[in-house]
């Protein structure tokens, strides 16, 4: 009994509610007799596909910063790499890895500056974050009508110049890693290469924090004065942190792409730092702690929750655009609850 | 006869943590105007017991307790702090809980603040009333009063002396009008001998005004003086509560650690005195000044001998606490500091690091850990990123060497007793005491030459205390150890220094022999140097 009552503390209040909600879903969508083997599959591949960008606030909460609303700055980085590569006419792997290769050195640059900038802010980077983020959204959206991209898939076709809103993937690199090693189990289909890039980002990034400069880096964020007292500069341990948190977004996004098919311009970066908030936050992590398993385990109950809710709803709603507005209160409803666990409920 | 009831009576009270059994069933009962000492090893369960008292979140967040609470013969359930206070129980905590930016007196009366009636307080009620200031300093200043505290109500916590800080936290509990228990958990560890007199009679007052009073100190002699029962517990078990009148300090000490214990005076092999300039100076301060709010140093020159532990001693807010800040650097620093022939940097303390200097901070809780993470890990992360020890590289990326890590924090936990459940625990999760612990061992691991140790037994238990005197001493002498010791407690630097420097205004007032006649400490910690100087650089 007491066990019982051990691991239900364990999981907490917040990812039992989460979990219980996941359950249902999938008993009404069972009962609305969709295929379970379709969901599970989709459900993989939303986890594949958004786990780096979930994985970015690792750095930024170890580092002190809190989770990074300023996500944004690195999928630009991301969306930049992405587009030279296709520019140059990248395809398959090739066109995947050249995409990866551009946009870490800019996003490493873009990291720097937004960790200086969240240096002197101290205390309410989220904030200043969320704006910074929004605020390099809007100037891309002028960027991206003004660079000189040629590649007739990515210019408006008329105008001959400016870049599109969705920029399709087919012909470059769109899914090469959600094929590659796919396998099928039943009507189950497996994106072994994309679940296992991701994973191993999450290597790379937990070998990271057991590496010298990983671990004064979270000492800094547990206790900056001990850093300091220690010899750790708590202010490179941020820029770090910061960098380190914007390229992952930079990598992320790609991978993010590749999956979905699109690259998406102009306003669709804007508000893509809450999911991942969200989903490490479902995760049980706080803007203080985090850990890797945090991040999967949120990514895979987030997604999945979005995964099963979509059909749900069409189902239920059939008009378009009622299903359409009932995809919009699950997941910001979800994003709404884990935003209030931030810290609370647990230790 | 009348009856009089108990004003609190704990039954057999148990808690776990993680099902970790740190209470074991503990009873006891306060009578009106008696004082009820705590006494127990570090990690005892008297800091758990007064949570549990206060209904701190701590408790509830963990699964709350077993057992029965009953004020004046009621059961009472106190599930968080402010039901506490509404029962007439207030609390000194172990670590402060003061709100920095505030004054003094708003400290005093946070949340019970007097109200004025205006318009907007009449209308929508006690809310949007006025605070009356007035009331507000001059009940803060009785409360102070009370407790011959001397001090502006009008200056911020913020830049205050430890001691201060400990007397306004107190000051707040006295003003509640209702007090009828008093809970102390170790109010005098941050106090010196004459600061701690000076609280002893006031809770004496107290008590003999009606208020019950449980008072937690590891310093039995200020139980001798003060209390009129003491229950001793050990490893979470009640083992006696005993009348003061029927027992010595030794007896206590006895049941607490379960052994005897011998409270010997050590004694210091004779040094030969070598003669004064032919000794040699691992460090050499001079004009030090540093900018610590309540421990300014202003100016001072200090020769520490290679070799030798030399004692910093003093009042409260005098600065002596600042002196080790500023060699390590961690507040604002000028002056000029000499290690090894070669001229220190300032404010930065992985220079002093580099130069050999480690730093056991006053501060455990602010500076000292790092909470969340493990205790292997608080003991060797400033040797990881300053030395690049407990590493392992490959090719330029490095990862930790657990192995080495956990071999290490092994030693050190049964070098020093330190009481917890294993080497990764978090640090946060262990007693007060046991974490000064942790503190001394991350600094030991850095294989100074020169250790800087700032108020090391505050805390912790009588066997604890010798077992870290000990440590000191014996790297002292085995290794040839330099230390600068800091310390509240005049008797415990007369212990092992051999010479005490006493710290008055921010400066070197004088430096003593530890066999010099108390009458010339006590001189010199009021500014006075006596004539007869036993050598050093004071001027
Ligand atoms: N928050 C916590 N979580 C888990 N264990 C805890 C927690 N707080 C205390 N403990 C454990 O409970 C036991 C009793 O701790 P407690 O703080 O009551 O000791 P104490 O008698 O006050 O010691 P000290 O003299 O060192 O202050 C210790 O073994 C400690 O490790
Ligand atoms: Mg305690």
């Amino acid at each position: 009994m007491s066990n019982v009552k051990t691991i239900l503390k364990n999981i907490g209040a917040a990812r039992l509610i989460i979990i219980l909600f996941l359950f249902s879903l999938i008993i009404a969508a069972a009962g609305v007799g969709q295929s379970m083997s379709v969901l599970a599959s989709d459900s993989l591949v939303r986890f594949g596909m958004n786990l780096v960008l979930t994985l970015a606030m690792v750095p930024a909460v170890m580092s002190g910063t809190g989770m990074n609303f300023g996500l944004p700055v690195g999928i630009l980085c991301g969306i930049l790499g992405g587009l030279t590569s296709i520019e140059l006419g990248g395809t398959g792997m090739g066109g995947l890895v050249l995409a990866i290769a551009v946009a870490l050195p800019i996003s490493a640059v873009a990291g720097y500056l937004y960790g200086r900038l969240l240096n002197m802010v101290k205390g309410s980077e989220m904030m200043i974050g969320t704006y910074v983020g929004y605020s390099m959204v809007s100037i891309m959206c002028i960027g991206w009508l003004l660079m000189p991209f040629k590649n007739p898939s990515m210019v408006w076709p008329i105008a001959g110049r400016g870049l599109r809103t969705t920029i399709s993937m087919d012909s470059s690199f769109g899914s090469v890693l959600d094929k590659l090693w796919a396998f099928q189990i039943g009507g189950l289909t497996v994106p072994t290469g994309l679940i296992l890039f991701s994973l191993f980002m999450c290597l790379l990034v937990y070998l990271f924090t057991k590496s010298k400069t990983g671990i004064a880096m979270a000492a800094s964020g547990d206790n900056p004065r001990f850093a300091e007292a220690s010899g750790i500069s708590v202010n490179r341990s941020r820029i770090i942190g910061t960098m380190l948190s914007t390229m992952l977004a930079a990598v992320g996004i790609v991978v993010y792409a590749q999956s979905f098919g699109f690259m998406q311009l102009y306003q669709a970066p804007l508000n893509m730092a809450f999911a991942p908030v969200a989903a490490a936050l479902l995760g049980g992590a706080s803007t203080s702690k985090i850990k890797i398993s945090h991040v999967i385990i949120g990514t895979i109950l987030f997604q999945s929750l979005l995964t099963i809710a979509l059909p749900v709803a069409n189902v239920l709603m059939p008009e378009g655009n009622l299903s359409e507005v009932i995809r919009l209160i699950v997941s910001n409803g979800i994003i709404l609850f884990a935003l209030t666990q931030a810290g609370g409920g647990r230790e | 006869m009348p009856d009089i009831k108990p004003v609190i009576s704990i039954k057999n009270v148990e808690k776990s943590y993680y099902g970790n059994k740190v209470l074991k069933g503990v009873s006891l009962d306060v009578m009106p105007g008696e004082i009820h000492a705590l006494c127990g090893e570090n990690g005892a369960g008297k800091s758990t017991l007064m949570n549990i008292l206060f209904g701190m979140p701590v408790i509830h967040m963990t699964g709350g307790f077993e057992g029965i609470i009953e004020m004046d013969g009621q059961e009472v359930h106190i599930l968080n702090p402010r039901q506490a206070m509404e029962h007439g129980i207030g609390m000194v905590h172990q670590e402060f809980m003061l709100i920095p930016g505030f004054t003094i007196a708003e400290n005093i009366k946070l949340n019970r603040e007097p109200l004025r009636p205006n318009l907007l307080g009449r209308l929508f009620g006690e809310k949007l009333m006025s605070l009356d200031t007035l009331t507000m300093k001059s009940d803060a200043r009785t409360a102070l009063n009370r407790l011959g505290l001397d001090v502006d109500e009008n200056l911020p916590v913020d830049g205050l002396p430890v001691g201060y800080m400990q007397f306004v936290e107190i000051a707040r509990e006295i003003d509640k009008k209702n007090i009828r228990l008093l809970v102390f958990d170790e109010p005098t560890a941050v106090l010196t001998e004459s600061e701690a007199e000076k609280l002893l009679d006031a809770m004496k007052r107290l008590a003999a005004g009606g208020v019950g009073i449980l008072f937690i100190t590891h310093r039995l002699d200020e139980v001798m003086q003060a209390a009129d029962k003491i229950t001793i517990l050990r490893d979470g078990t009640q083992i006696k509560t005993l009348n003061k009148a029927d027992t010595t300090a030794k007896e206590i000490a006895t049941l607490m650690v379960g052994r005897e214990v011998e409270m010997r005076q050590k004694e210091r092999a004779e040094q030969e005195e070598a003669p004064e300039g032919g000794r040699e100076i691992a460090m050499s301060i001079r004009n030090l000044r540093v900018d610590m709010p309540g421990e300014r140093v202003l100016g001072i020159d200090l020769d520490l001998y290679k070799g030798e532990i030399l004692g910093l001693g003093g009042l409260a807010g005098q600065g002596k606490i600042g002196v080790a800040n500023g060699i390590m650097g961690t507040y604002p620093t000028s002056g000029e500091i000499i290690v090894g022939g070669q001229e220190l940097k300032l404010n930065s303390p992985k220079s002093s690091i580099a130069a050999g200097i480690a730093f056991v901070s006053e501060d455990r809780r602010g500076v000292g850990l790092v909470p969340d993470t493990s205790i292997e890990l608080n003991m060797t992360i400033p040797a990881m990123v300053n030395q690049g020890r407990f590493l392992r590289h490959i090719g330029p990326l490095s990862q930790i060497a657990r192995q080495e890590i956990r071999e290490n924090a092994e030693k050190y936990i049964q070098e020093l007793d330190i009481r917890c459940t294993g080497p990764r625990q978090a640090v946060r999760r262990l007693s007060g005491g046991n974490q000064q612990k942790v503190c001394i061992a991350r600094a030991l691991v850095l294989a100074p030459d020169i250790l800087l140790i700032s108020e090391p037994t505050r805390g912790i238990d009588i066997g604890a205390k010798s077992l870290v005197l000990d440590t000191v001493d014996r790297l002292n002498r085995e290794q040839g150890l330099t230390v600068l010791m800091t310390s509240s407690e005049l008797a415990e630097l007369r212990l092992i220094c051999d010479r005490i420097a006493i710290v008055t205004d921010g400066k070197v007032i004088d430096i003593l022999p530890p066999d010099a006649p108390d009458a010339d400490f006590g001189l010199a910690m009021s500014g006075v140097p006596v004539g007869t100087q036993s050598g050093g650089a004071a001027d």
